[in-house]
């Protein structure tokens, strides 16, 4: 496995840092030294998401704790209604805990302005969909440059990385056509390009073969497993045992609690 | 930093711009409502300017430091049908001038007017002139200009001399030119010499300024010595005596402050005068500018004012669009938010949208609203004026519009929670 600081050295810095609050986050690779002791990316404890239904309260999180190191790769499984998705929400900075702690990056969510956390999901997540989420009427080139738009590179440099991503997921032929004109499998390495545009520091993907044949799932695994393998901290939620097999860590849910943490 | 800044800036229009191509129809429909909009409120100023200012002229010409006195005959004489024979004496007496001249001081010309109608005879060509009998004051005050020859002098009226000075008018009747110069025109047989040829007043200002229906000119003392003041008329198989001394006077003022004071100083001394009816009449050009003037504005707010709701319309118009467009797109902007698109980007890119349609069509207006004023006088022959701030006053509120509506459907569209906004379907 390559270790964390590897990662960071040979990330070409082609992204100028536009925001003093993300300039203020240290790298996980500078703390980390050699490696040796894996960074903490997040660090949650008794977190609670509570949705309102009209009287009635839905717990949707029911007292979480879990940490995510630099370069982990983990499963998040369990039955449908049992809060993977609100999960994986809160990873991805979509969202606030109602109640508990939520550390990103050394940062506590609740603490965090709106455009903070976009500034967070823009520079440091990555969000892979089941259901692709790709914007339809962009060109696949354009759907993976948008996070760097939003960062404000310019064309240039946008396009020649997501030529450069489009290569890396085998789709360097398919830059100029529509989302729509694509397979699924093809749609979902669209994702997966975009999700690295911003070299994210933690990679988040809400059962991205749950909408794909086996034969295209292995396909889009195979590209998770290699970036893992590039050092990416990766939370992958499905709830298909040969799916949760890739990662190395996996968490069980149930009813909003953790039914199983296997490390 | 200002060069991301600007960069940024570049991206969120292009982005906006991008997504108005998507949409073409509708970004179409959109920017016509603009353009009739924009378009209206110009044809609609420029009408109101246009007719305003045609009216407006025709009251200049009539002068504004100018208040004119006209003989009015009587109503009760007019209408007690017994003035067969008798003899109808009323209107501006000469000693009317008289005491004007003595009592105000503000006046800086006095021109007396006698219209008299006599047959007039050129060559071989003979007909019915209308003639006024004035000085050469008159041509001070009512400018035209001089075709041939020359006007009136004082000389002419001091030797109460026999010139006479054809309209434009007056001489195509009589089939004169510049060659008549010089020549013998007889009015009721008395011999005067053609010396110039005026233009006539404008045909369509017909009846409102003095020299309107003019055939010729003769010095006002020649006129009194050789018709008099009583003029008989055949009317109906009935004979009608009229004695007026004076059909007109006109009046100028040296300030245009003087006018009103004076004018009510003028109706004071009429209304003294032993007369037993009125048979004056007294007019203020001024007055009616103010009035031509208070109707004018009237007259643009209202037509501003509609064509002001006709934008507001075309504004509703991007607003009920940019509506639906966040509402189908709700979710695009949901994964541009997962992405990491501040709040700020979002309404930029949606701002940009409105922006950008409602320039296109305020800069389309522009030419719709050009154009129209034009077909407008072309085809109906009514005057139009389109103005410089009718222009900016248009484009700028297109703009402000498309700008102001476009704001809440951007805030909605910036305000969706993400994640529901992923989910929707
Ligand atoms: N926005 C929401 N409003 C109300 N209830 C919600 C909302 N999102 C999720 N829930 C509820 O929270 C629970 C967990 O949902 P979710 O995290 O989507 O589960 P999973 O992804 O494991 O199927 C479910 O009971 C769901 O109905
Ligand atoms: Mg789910």
């Amino acid at each position: 496995m390559v270790s964390a600081a590897n990662v960071a050295q040979d990330s070409v810095p082609i992204f100028r840092i536009a925001s003093d609050f993300v300039h203020s986050m240290k790298p996980p690779s500078t703390i980390s030294g050699f490696g040796s002791s894996p960074t903490t990316v997040v660090e949650w404890s008794d977190v609670h998401k509570t949705y309102r239904m009209g009287d009635e309260k839905v717990h949707a999180l029911n007292g979480v704790d879990w940490t995510i190191r630099q370069g982990e790769y983990w499963a998040v499984m369990g039955p449908s209604g049992s809060g993977k998705s609100t999960l994986l929400n809160l990873l991805g900075c979509l969202d606030r805990p109602s109640r508990g702690r939520c550390r990103m990056f050394g940062h506590e969510l609740r603490e965090l302005s709106d455009d903070q956390l976009s500034e967070l999901r823009l520079r440091r997540l990555g969000f892979i969909f089941q259901s692709f989420n790709l914007i339809p009427q962009l060109t696949v080139c354009e759907n993976i440059e948008l996070p760097l738009f939003y960062m404000g590179e310019t064309a240039r440099a946008a396009g020649e990385r997501a030529r450069a991503l489009a290569v890396e997921v085998g789709l360097a032929d398919r830059l100029q056509h529509r989302p729509t004109e694509l397979s699924g499998g093809q749609q979902q390495r669209v994702a997966v390009a975009r999700a690295l545009a911003a070299d994210p520091w933690l990679l988040l993907a809400d059962e991205p073969t749950g909408n794909l044949d086996t034969a295209t799932s292995a396909q889009i695994m195979e590209l998770l497993d290699g970036l893992h393998a590039q050092g990416r901290t990766v939370v992958l939620v499905t709830h298909e045992d040969q799916i949760a097999s890739h990662a190395k860590s996996a968490l069980h849910m149930l009813d909003g609690r953790i039914d199983k943490l296997i490390v | 930093m200002i060069e991301w800044r600007e960069n940024r800036t570049w991206r969120n229009i292009r982005v906006g711009l991008k997504s108005l191509m998507l949409h073409k129809l509708r970004s179409f429909l959109t920017v016509l409502g603009v353009v009739f909009g924009v378009s209206s409120v110009i044809a609609m100023l420029s009408v109101g300017e246009g007719a305003g200012a045609q009216a407006m002229e025709q009251i200049r010409q009539l002068g504004a430091q100018n208040i004119i006195i006209d003989s009015i005959k009587p109503i009760d004489e007019e209408r007690s049908g017994s003035t067969a024979g008798r003899l109808i004496d009323y209107g501006i007496r000469y000693e009317d001038v008289q005491r004007i001249v003595e009592t105000f001081e503000t006046v800086h010309r006095l021109v007396p007017v006698k219209t008299l109608r006599q047959d007039g005879r050129l060559r071989t060509r003979e007909m019915e002139l209308r003639l006024v009998g004035t000085t050469h004051e008159w041509f001070d005050l009512v400018q035209r200009p001089v075709l041939a020859g020359r006007v009136l002098s004082a000389e002419d009226n001091r030797r109460a001399a026999n010139p006479v000075v054809l309209t434009e008018h007056g001489a195509r009747r009589l089939l004169a030119g510049a060659h008549t110069i010089g020549e013998i025109l007889r009015i009721g047989g008395h011999h005067y010499e053609v010396i110039g040829i005026i233009q006539s007043a404008d045909e369509e200002a017909d009846g409102r300024t003095p020299d309107a229906r003019v055939d010729a000119y003769i010095p006002i003392e020649t006129a009194r010595h050789r018709y008099g003041d009583i003029s008989v008329r055949i009317q109906a198989g009935s004979r009608e005596i009229e004695r007026v001394e004076l059909h007109q006077l006109i009046i100028q003022l040296d300030r245009i402050e003087d006018v009103e004071p004076t004018a009510a100083g003028l109706e004071a001394m009429f209304a003294q005068r032993p007369s037993s009816q009125t048979d004056y009449r007294i007019r203020v050009p001024l007055a009616l500018l103010r009035q031509a003037e208070a109707t004018q504005r009237t007259f643009n707010i209202v037509l501003g004012s509609i064509a002001g709701i006709s934008l507001l319309v075309g504004g509703i118009g991007i607003m009920n669009i940019m509506l639906a467009s966040v509402t189908e797109r709700t979710r695009e902007i949901g994964i541009r938010r997962a992405i990491g698109a501040r709040r700020r980007q979002i309404i930029a890119q949606f701002l940009v949208e409105t922006a950008a349609l409602s320039t296109l069509g305020g800069i389309i207006g522009l030419a719709f609203g050009f154009a129209t004023p034009l077909l407008i006088t072309f085809f109906t022959g009514m005057p139009t004026i389109i103005t410089v701030w009718s222009l900016v006053l248009a484009l700028g509120i297109s703009m402000g519009i498309g700008i102001l509506f476009g704001i809440y459907p951007a805030m909605r569209a910036a305000q969706l929670d993400p994640i529901t906004a992923l989910r929707h379907e």
